[in-house]
């Protein structure tokens, strides 16, 4: 769970990141057709999130049951392990599609409050930014907790793929 | 009223729950359970256990659908100890 958790949550970061950064470097577009892009990219994320673990987890769930139900020459359907394998695919299709669609609406809360007319102390895009990056950090520092490692070194190794990322794009679509 | 003081069931069970959990469960069916289980014997994915219980007055259906709701599947009762008491009141 936790594993799909950072996993996704990653993925909606880094796609929130490399769009806020697509802006940008582009042509100044209007903070409204900015934020609806993102969240036509976050809700994709979390549709996509979902399904692809909860068809993927049913898939594995089913074929594991199978083979116990095989081993215990009886029907599991109704006892704890049935019910796992029906409640489980669920659960972690949740967790897989939340993860992406919260981080990215964190990383647009930015937008969203430069809209609402609330003074920022960075221009919006580069608070977004900020926040992605922050995200990011967190989300190698959860990693670290997880592994039993440095935090301080897991966060940073997490916020240098942000970096590359970012001067990815900066070199191949910042022409 | 007969009154079933201890059962002794020849149980086969996936790995998970383990031991530890599956004899609590089945002592939590009732007050004052006293459950003794044995592993004997340990395949890929199941486990063959002796499962001994003791209590003043076992539900054995509740026990049987505690093992069932576990993935248990119960092969057999081997031992069996009841007890015929005269109702009071």
């Amino acid at each position: 769970m936790r594993r799909y958790f950072v996993v996704n949550g990653f993925d909606g970061a880094l796609t929130m990141l490399g769009l806020i950064i697509g802006f940008l470097i582009s042509v100044p577009a209007d903070l409204s057709v900015i934020i609806n892009v993102c969240m036509g990219a976050a809700i994709a994320l979390g549709m996509s999130g979902v399904s692809s673990a909860f068809v993927s987890e049913t898939a594995e769930r089913r074929r594991a049951l199978g083979e116990l139900e095989e081993a215990m020459i009886s029907d599991l359907q109704e006892s704890a392990h049935g019910a796992a394998a029906r409640w489980v695919p669920l659960l972690i299709a949740l967790v897989n599609g939340s993860a992406p669609l919260v981080i990215s609406l964190l990383i647009l809360l930015p937008l969203w409050l430069s809209i609402a007319g609330i003074a920022l102390p960075v221009p919006p895009l580069y608070a977004a930014i900020i926040v992605a990056l922050l995200l990011i950090f967190l989300l190698g520092v959860f990693l670290g907790r997880i592994a039993g490692i440095s935090l301080l070194r897991s966060g940073i190794q997490t916020l240098l793929v942000a970096v590359v990322t970012a001067a990815l794009i900066y070199l191949f679509a910042g022409f | 009223m007969v009154f079933v003081k201890g059962i002794v069931l020849d149980v086969l069970k996936p790995h998970q729950p383990n031991a530890l959990e599956f004899s609590k469960a089945i002592a939590k069916v009732g007050v004052d359970y006293y459950v003794r289980l044995t592993v004997l014997e340990v395949d890929e994915n199941t486990e063959t256990l002796q499962i001994k219980i003791e209590g003043s007055a076992i539900d054995f259906e509740a026990v049987q659908s505690t093992i069932s709701d576990l993935g248990g599947s119960l092969h057999s009762i081997d031992e069996v100890e009841v007890q015929s008491e005269v109702d009071v009141g």
